[in-house]
């Protein structure tokens, strides 16, 4: 237990469900990014993934909603400590997407158009734990929510939930991206309350 | 740990703190730190506040009325009490004196407290760095550092946007950051824009159709 600041007693809105630890719930939708907001027509967009031999792989958006969608609905944890509980989405999975990629690679570092990067070993992104979703609540993702593309992956702080989604490089070392280099987790567990390097 | 030194009420709902943190590392202009409160059976909560001076461990917090953690530190907390702070964090919106290229500072509301701090390292440098400043707010009531900001500062331009209710005889309607209130320098300079969502959002809009480079333009949102 940290010092006790005298005469606080907190509201304890969370009382009622498991947040992880210094989260606190929030019912809008915070927007956070490093930069102004990228607008990308959806018929320019594209994602490529890189494999660590430089093999490439790209989907257009008519590519990318022919292939099976799915409606994950979960709960969101932002580093900046809120969390926003059963939130609904539609996209592709990740295990999808990368099923007839051939790589022997335990790192993806993730790119936005943007500029924006940020890093996770690759099999955070498999076993139906990430989508690249195109949908938030039943509309178009918005521009400031990372549409029309972003990645989602809840059970990684937002951060690594990268907007704006672009390319993924699969490689076979680590390789930090933007936050995680100016002094960010590299791994990112709200559970584990892994915020800043050395957490 | 740190500990309430100082305080000033910088508006009818801010408050600016001061604390005595032993060890404190240094920090840059533009960094923040993680505020904890814990209470007598441990409950904690904690929140973010950016520095508002590039030289002290100070923070300029409003206070948001169903908050949990600012009406605490703005009507609560008295000097000599202490707080766990944790800092300083972040490494990109951040002012570097000596980083040379002209600055444009665009804050909305409490979003100032940051670019304050960068104001301040520029005077502190004693460079001749020039600084604008657009500051939007909704009344002139609502001006965090009223009087540091009226003072005239050779190489710093100060621009008071309202968005409510303006002073009398003030040339400009009050309304919502406009184009113009940016003023008309030529675009190759590091934009910092801070405040809430909608308000950067329309804020780097309008940096980007002037021409802005979008590498230049940092931004910090709260809300």
């Amino acid at each position: 237990m940290g010092i006790v600041s005298p005469g606080f007693h907190g509201r304890r809105r969370e009382s009622a469900v498991k947040l992880p630890p210094g989260q606190y719930l929030t019912e809008d939708f915070p927007v956070l990014s490093a930069g102004p907001t990228p607008r990308i027509p959806v018929e320019e967009w594209e994602l490529t993934v890189t494999t660590e031999t430089g093999r490439q792989h790209r989907w257009t958006w008519r590519e990318l909603l022919d292939l099976p969608s799915e409606t994950p609905r979960v709960d969101i944890h932002c580093v900046t400590k809120w969390s926003k509980l059963g939130t609904d989405w539609q996209g592709v999975s990740l295990d999808v997407l990368l099923a007839d990629v051939d790589t022997a690679a335990d790192f993806a570092l993730v790119s936005s158009y943007g500029g924006y990067t940020t890093n996770l070993p690759l099999e955070d992104l498999l076993d139906g734990q990430a989508w690249i979703v195109y949908r938030y609540d039943g509309e178009e993702l918005a521009p400031e929510h990372g549409g029309p593309v972003r990645l989602l992956v809840p059970h990684l702080y937002f951060w690594k939930s990268a907007k704006w989604l672009r390319g993924i490089d699969l490689l076979t070392e680590d390789e930090p991206g933007f936050w995680e280099s100016a002094g960010y987790h590299d791994y990112g567990d709200p559970w584990r309350e892994q915020r800043y390097q050395g957490d | 740990m740190a500990r309430l030194t100082e305080t000033r009420q910088e508006t009818g709902t801010a408050r600016t703190l001061v604390f005595d943190v032993p060890g404190w590392p240094g920090h840059l202009a533009g960094q923040h730190v993680d505020v904890r409160l814990t209470a007598a059976d441990g409950y904690a909560a904690q929140r973010s506040y950016s520095l508002s001076a590039p030289d002290r461990v100070e923070l300029s917090v409003q206070r948001i009325p169903d908050g949990e953690v600012s009406p605490y530190l703005t009507d609560v907390l008295g000097v000599g009490d202490p707080v766990e702070i944790r800092g300083p964090v972040g490494g990109w919106f951040v002012w570097r004196p000596g980083a040379g290229r002209d600055v444009l500072l665009v804050a909305g509301g409490s979003g100032i407290a940051p670019l304050m701090a960068m104001i301040r390292a520029r005077r502190l440098a004693g460079r001749g760095t020039r600084f604008r400043l657009a500051y939007s707010t909704r009344t002139p009531g609502d001006v965090f550092y009223a009087d540091e900001l009226r003072r005239p500062e050779p190489g710093l331009d100060v621009t008071h946007v309202y968005t409510r209710v303006a002073p009398d005889g003030w040339p400009r309607p009050p309304g919502r950051l406009m184009a113009a209130d940016l003023g008309d320098g030529p675009p190759d300079r590091d934009c910092f824009v801070c405040g809430p969502t909608g308000f950067v959002e329309s804020a780097a809009d309008l940096l980007l159709a002037r021409g802005h480079d979008p590498r230049r333009i940092k931004t910090e949102r709260f809300g």
